[in-house]
């Protein structure tokens, strides 16, 4: 039977060690000049896809990402681990904000299509906005099973098997092709994109569409009050007997007196 | 991003290598509207006038933020089909056969600490080439094997150096004055010891840059650049301008304060040295940018006419691109290096500070560098350190966390980050030389110049002794340890790509 095709998800992200600020208008947070890289989920979804073309269950690997010029950037780190085409959804700046896992499901599930793939790949979640909902949404728009939170993912004859993180331990479930497998911490550690491979990478097809060539419309359907800091963290007391802890909790309203 | 700098840009060789830089929308847009000089006691502040000739005079040029002005100049090269890539270090020089520079490798990249291979190890790349050109910034680790190669140091004096620690703020808008610069010199250093302060009101913002410089030939182990910073901002003269303002980003970098003395042989078969890695920097102007994009403008004129050369002459001689160091000698980057070669020596005086103040007043504002002599500086900044025994520990007042602050928070706002299985990349000659020497007789200076907490004394695990850690992550790549440190003990080397800092618009 030919190989799999496979198509990965990519978000560019503010870089995990950057400290983030929120902007002076409490709108959101200063993204401008700020370290960006791949959401370090989605890098695992993209190594697993080149270790299943590796193993040759995969014969092409297609990946995406919606969002403003530079998420270029994001599709040739991609194309340099080993990914065979990019398809770069551009939303510009002013619309970018407005972009939520519902638009993105519905984009990658017209992707998905087109390009009748036999996987879709995607991050668990993004460390920007910890939605952990584009996976689920997609398999629903598609009607495809879904492997959340995989740690493990093994070729069957038309199916997957795919061992789940859950709360309780692991959990593992059987699913027939076609379908979409949302990626965990432990199912792999990213390969890095070096020097000469992100000059190769220059030459592998990358195309920019538009939403609206997908039939997407990106609106909004909440808004965005405030975004505010994080309490800062008071600093606790220490006292010297029980008796004064008592009071002290009596005092904070919670004992009753 | 690894650029940090003040700073205000002399517009000198900008419009030279862009004329139209205004249109095409360059980040120069915060026009100097004051000046301002002070010297500093302990309680108060003496204003010093601006005269005319005076170095620190900015009249005509624009405060930037250097970061957001090289990702400019980046972007205009990729637009001319240059190929830029960012985030991945060079880490090796290559030699051909007879000796000459091939070109870079690319540092391995997957490596554990232990120095064994992991699963995701890859090789580094070549990339070989007629001519490679340096510009690493101040003391470059790649240049400072190439000066040992290449003997290039053999008739200039040691390089000498100042660390800057920066502080970049968001100040309450009524106190933000665009395009006001101020520079301070006194408090909190004594008149023996080189340091100064900067303050710079961007016109965005409302963003205040300040700094404060220390010359690295400083005595007193005891002494903490980035202490020396926080307490400056107590000062009654400034401390107003943080109250009720946020600081949003922190750096540091080495400096170059030799000046002309100190610049080395400029080119060697196979490439030439550019910029602050040859110590191109005007010290009482405080800038160097200028002169860095001038040796540039002219290195790359040099080098593709020696590229474009019709030779059969396959000697080493000529390999070197020599027009370059011709030409930069007879541009006004060595004029302007000769005429303050003078002021950062001229500290060197038993009255220190006023010695140096009133040889400047003299001889630079009044001849314009023309007295006929040259100083001398004193030697490596590595060998000027006293014993412990012989200095009095400095009581840093404790920071508030709200004008002044603690290292460790500090150098959270970098966004430095390296992966921590790796070979630590500030790495030791002599193991034993921390404890033996630095420690024993200066207790631990480099615990405290390192304005990233990299070096810590740490008590061995039976508790008899103590050992040094080297928090490698940390690291924000000042190069300050690779200069200072007293036997020269520390090599520092790069680590992975992309890796250290993540400066935004320092």
């Amino acid at each position: 039977m030919s190989g799999l095709r496979i198509l990965v998800g990519c978000k560019r992200v503010i870089d995990y060690a950057v400290k983030v600020r929120v902007r002076p208008d409490k709108l959101g947070v200063v993204t401008e000049g700020v370290k960006h890289s791949m959401n370090p989920f989605d890098e695992i979804a993209v190594e697993e896809a080149v270790r299943l073309k590796e193993k040759k269950l995969a014969s092409e690997i297609i990946v995406a990402s919606c969002g403003p010029q530079q998420n270029q950037e994001t599709l040739r780190t991609a194309l340099a681990m080993g990914a065979d085409k990019a398809i770069h959804v551009l939303v510009e700046d002013k619309d970018y904000s407005n972009l939520q896992p519902i638009h993105v499901s519905k984009l990658l599930a017209k992707i998905a299509a087109e390009e009748k793939v036999d996987i879709v790949l995607l991050g668990k979640q993004a460390i920007d906005d910890d939605c952990n909902q584009t996976g689920q949404m997609l398999a629903a728009i598609l009607d495809w099973p879904q492997g959340t939170f995989a740690s493990k993912v093994v070729k069957k004859d038309g199916s997957l098997d795919v061992t789940r993180e859950v709360d309780g331990g692991l959990e593992t479930i059987n699913i027939k092709l076609p379908a979409v497998i949302t990626t965990d911490l432990r199912l792999n550690e990213p390969r890095y994109a070096t020097l000469p491979n992100i000059m190769k990478a220059k030459k592998k097809p990358l195309t920019t569409k538009k939403p609206s060539d997908y039939g997407v419309e990106i609106k909004s359907s909440h808004q965005v009050l405030s975004v505010e800091d994080p309490p800062t963290r008071e600093a606790g007391q220490k006292v010297e007997s029980v008796d004064l802890l008592v009071a002290k909790l009596k005092e904070a309203g919670f004992m009753k007196s | 991003g690894h650029i940090l700098s003040g700073a205000v840009l002399e517009t000198k060789a900008l419009d030279e290598l862009f004329p139209d830089w205004k249109e095409k929308g360059a980040p120069v847009t915060t026009k100097v509207t004051k000046d301002s000089f002070r010297f500093l006691t302990k309680s108060g502040s003496i204003p010093i006038p601006m005269v005319p000739g005076h170095p620190m005079n900015n009249h005509g040029n624009y405060i930037v933020r250097l970061g957001n002005f090289v990702r400019w100049l980046g972007k205009q090269a990729e637009e001319l089909g240059v190929e830029l890539y960012p985030g991945y270090a060079a880490s090796e020089i290559l030699y051909n056969e007879d000796g000459s520079v091939k070109g870079i490798a690319t540092n391995d990249v997957g490596i554990h600490k232990d120095g064994s291979p992991k699963e995701t190890f890859e090789r580094g790349m070549e990339l070989h080439a007629k001519m490679t050109i340096f510009g690493e910034g101040c003391h470059g680790h790649l240049t400072k094997q190439l000066y040992k190669t290449f003997n290039m140091r053999e008739n200039c004096q040691p390089m000498t150096y100042g660390i800057g620690v920066k502080e970049l703020w968001e100040i309450d808008p009524a106190k933000h004055q665009p395009g006001y610069v101020m520079h301070t010199v006194g408090w909190p250093t004594d008149m023996h010891t080189y340091g100064g302060s900067f303050m710079y009101h961007l016109d965005e913002g409302p963003l205040v840059a300040i700094g404060f410089v220390l010359g690295l030939d400083y005595k007193n182990p005891y002494l903490s650049p980035f202490q020396e910073l926080q307490r400056w901002k107590t000062h009654p003269a400034v401390i107003d301008t943080f109250k009720g303002g946020r600081r949003i980003g922190y750096g540091a970098r080495a400096l170059n304060e030799g000046g002309i003395q100190c610049i080395p042989d400029l080119t060697f078969p196979g490439g030439c040295v550019i910029g602050c890695s040859a110590g191109f920097l005007n010290v009482p102007k405080v800038k160097g940018t200028h002169l860095a994009m001038k040796s540039g403008m002219l290195a790359a004129e040099s080098v593709y006419e020696k590229l474009s050369e019709e030779t059969t002459d396959t000697s080493l001689a000529a390999k070197k691109p020599t027009k370059y160091e011709e030409r930069l000698k007879d541009s006004w980057v060595w004029k302007e290096l000769y005429s303050v070669r003078n002021v950062r020596p001229s500290f060197h005086n038993p009255l220190g500070l006023y010695g140096g103040v009133m040889y400047t007043a003299f001889f630079y504002i009044l001849c314009r560098g023309k007295e006929p002599w040259t100083l001398k500086h004193k030697g490596m900044d590595n060998t000027h350190l006293k014993r412990a025994s012989e200095c009095t520990p400095i009581e840093y007042p404790k920071p508030d966390g709200v004008i002044t602050f603690d290292l460790l928070s500090s150098v959270a706002l970098t966004g430095t980050n390296h992966d921590h299985d790796q070979p630590p990349h500030l790495t030791l000659i002599d193991d034993t030389v921390p404890v033996k020497n630095n420690l024993a007789l200066y207790d631990g200076p480099e615990g405290r110049f390192c304005p990233a907490g990299v070096y810590e004394y740490v008590d061995t695990e039976d508790g008899l002794g103590k050992k040094l850690q080297i928090n490698a992550q940390n690291c924000i790549h000042c190069k300050t340890c690779d200069i200072k440190d007293i036997t020269q003990n520390i090599n520092w080397v790069s680590p992975q790509g992309g890796e250290g800092p993540a400066y935004n618009g320092m």
